[in-house]
């Protein structure tokens, strides 16, 4: 390497020739763009920030998380109401799900008008739609976490709308629900392929959509030929870079601001036995919700599968059957029209979806009570679930184990064993009577095994009819 | 901002030829080691956002250190009158309630009340100061006795033998509305003074 000789420090010249940093750095920093740096390129590198943000965000929200159908929701309150900061970081992992789809709708809105998918960039238009669907699926099973009333209607829906797929439609259903009914398997399967799965699967194809992307280079303004710009280039750094980071910092501002001032909250704890809730999903599900109710049977299946079916693969094969090397919109207005009448078709029917609620005076009504419900729980402290020794109900036992339970009592078993064997210092009796028969527990009590002896426990002075007793009550205790 | 110079690096050649002087060209390392005052800001900005981000984040991460999260709460014993005439100490099991992030633990605790020299009546705890082995009442030797190591109380919880260090340690108590209230805690054990464990 014809390096010069670094004017500032001989650390930064050692990182360098053990890492290569600066090669790397440079690489970065000096991505050649046709025509020079713009605003419209922005979307790319802000989907990047605002899914960094979120891994962030979402990492740390695990400290407090438990998903299981049990706690996840007192769980969330509890990071909502209690926790240092909690509410501000759930809400800016909330809201960040929401930019994300935005900005990969605007992304994906300017890669289509700029024709920024031409001129053998199949393979990096297809990573793209594989990207999208992953963070659609992000969105999906995030939702579902704090389960409330809402994200549990909201998925029930979700998950029934697969079930309505022909023939494999009830197998994948009770795939992503883990059973017939949601429940704390459909929390677990969401909680894994929200945090690992699907994490995972984006860290791979945003790398390869990178990599990608710089392979075939910067497609430049749409007046330019995708394969053969022939514009001046300006390097990524400095000017789109400011771009960038103008952009990242306008999100983190919208983000921050959004989540201190109107933070996220949590509805009612999700009731399967709620017959009156009205589930709604979030926005960016909204159209998709609405649309379904256009379909009823025998024509569910067009509503369902064809239509979304035609969509998707016009989509997803959009560089494949499109080939022309024209890119600018005005020249390609059947491409364009399609894209806008698809896009502002489910914008039409998302807000139809509202004023649908709007103008039913019973879906209104009720809405307008869920949401006064949530801000009541909102303002009500946290309620920590109760744990620990469950209150059973005091089981009738044998005479004979009343009068091991006094024996157990004055000889201070319970000191180490726990009160009523619940466990302590030493082992945990409640449930013994599934491993020993009483015979084996008397002999036990007479004489107890080295490893017994070890832990403390004592040969027992009493007598055998006393040992029976004792026996006989430990049987008795049931574990819980 | 940036220097014009010949391309040094053949990897980083464009593909294909510049139509004007807008081609910006940086030789190799410059990233790094020239202080561009551009840099230098986006570093310093970078910074300063970075760390103001942290803040709830850091924050987050030590609630249970900005937090109480260990609170001692009152456990019932019974009625006070149940208590006025004993004259050996009564064992009874109390429910303790403690938070345990965002549970709440209801855990069954004994405890003696006792009737102290003074007439007094006090609540002991029964975990032995010397390795926190839980202590007996045997009522035909009128001694507490530790099953682990043969410490032995008085009545009133005071060291009589063995290896404890000091007696049976007393726990808060209180008569509310006629009912008698304790605050069960754990102390150090070994040590030669009650010494509350937090």
């Amino acid at each position: 390497m014809s390096e010069p000789e670094p004017r500032n420090g001989k650390i930064i010249e050692w990182v360098d020739r053990r890492t290569g940093l600066n090669t790397i750095m440079k690489v970065a920093l000096k991505e050649p763009i046709p025509g020079g740096a713009r605003w419209a390129y922005i979307f790319g590198s802000g989907l990047i920030f605002t899914f960094m943000l979120q891994a962030i965000t979402g990492i740390f929200l695990t400290l407090y998380y438990s998903p299981s159908a049990d706690h996840a929701y007192t769980t969330v309150s509890y990071i909502t109401k209690e926790v240092t900061s909690g509410s501000l970081i759930r809400s800016i992992h909330a809201y960040g799900s929401s930019a994300m789809v935005i900005i990969l709708i605007l992304h994906l809105t300017q890669t289509f008008l700029f024709g920024s998918y031409k001129g053998r960039r199949e393979l990096l238009w297809l990573s793209g739609t594989v990207l999208f669907s992953l963070i659609l699926g992000m969105a999906f099973t995030g939702y579902l976490l704090p389960w409330d009333q809402n994200a549990y209607f909201a998925t029930t829906v979700g998950t029934n709308v697969a079930g309505e797929v022909p023939i494999v439609g009830d197998w994948i259903k009770r795939l992503m629900r883990g059973g017939n009914d949601m429940g704390t398997l459909t929390i677990s399967r969401f909680f894994s392929l929200h945090v690992l799965f699907i994490p995972a699967m984006i860290a791979i194809f945003v790398s390869l959509h990178v990599y990608l992307f710089r392979k075939a280079g910067a497609a430049g303004p749409y007046a330019a030929d995708p394969v053969e710009p022939n514009l001046p280039e300006e390097s990524f750094y400095p000017r789109q870079l400011l771009m960038d980071v103008a952009f990242a910092a306008v999100l983190i501002a919208v983000l921050a601001g959004l989540a201190r001032f109107s933070p996220a909250d949590l509805g009612p704890r999700a009731n399967p036995a709620d017959t009156q809730y009205l589930g709604r999903p979030e926005w960016y599900y909204r159209s998709v919700f609405q649309w379904l109710k256009y379909w009823n049977p025998p024509y569910t299946i067009i509503g369902v599968l064809v239509i979304p079916a035609v969509v998707g693969a016009l989509f997803v094969g959009l560089p494949f059957y499109d080939r022309r090397k024209e890119r600018r919109p005005w020249k390609r207005p059947v491409a364009v029209f399609v894209f806008l009448f698809i896009l502002g078709g489910l914008i039409y029917i998302g807000r139809a979806s509202y004023v649908e609620d709007q103008n039913n005076p019973g879906v209104r009504d009720q809405i307008l009570q869920q949401e006064k419900e949530t801000e009541r729980l909102m303002s009500q402290p946290f309620e920590p679930e109760l744990a620990g020794v469950a209150k059973a109900a005091p089981v009738a036992i044998s005479p004979a184990a009343e009068r091991g339970k006094a024996i157990f009592e004055r000889m201070a078993c319970g000191a180490c064993h726990g009160e009523g064997g619940t466990g302590g210092l030493a082992l945990k009796l409640a449930g013994i009577g599934a491993r020993f028969p009483n015979e084996k527990l008397t002999e036990l009590l007479r004489k107890p095994t080295p490893k017994m002896l070890e832990g403390g426990m004592s040969p027992s002075p009493l007598k055998d009819p006393e040992l029976k007793d004792l026996a006989e009550y430990l049987t008795s205790l049931k574990p819980f | 901002m940036e220097k014009k110079t010949a391309s040094e690096e053949k990897s980083m050649e464009p593909r294909r030829k510049p139509t004007s002087g807008e081609w910006v060209e940086a030789s190799v390392g410059d990233f790094l080691e020239r202080r561009s005052f551009l840099a230098f800001l986006l570093a310093i900005g970078g910074a300063l956002v970075g760390g103001l981000l942290s803040v709830p984040l850091i924050r987050f991460v030590l609630h249970p250190l900005l937090a109480q999260t260990t609170q001692l709460k009152w456990s019932e014993v019974g009625s006070i009158d149940e208590f006025k005439d004993i004259v050996k100490p009564v064992k009874r099991v109390i429910n303790v309630e403690q938070r345990d992030g965002w549970r709440k633990v209801v855990s069954e605790k004994a405890i003696y009340v006792i009737r102290a020299a003074n007439g007094q009546i006090k609540v002991l705890s029964p975990i032995c100061p010397h390795l926190g082995c839980p202590v007996a009442w045997s009522g035909e030797l009128n001694q507490f006795k530790c099953p682990c190591h043969v410490g032995a109380f008085s009545p009133e919880g005071a060291l009589i033998s063995g290896p404890p260090p000091r007696g049976m340690d007393d726990l808060d108590a209180k008569v509310e509305n006629g009912r008698l209230l304790v605050q069960y805690q754990y102390f150090r054990s070994l040590v030669p003074k009650k010494e509350p464990m937090t």
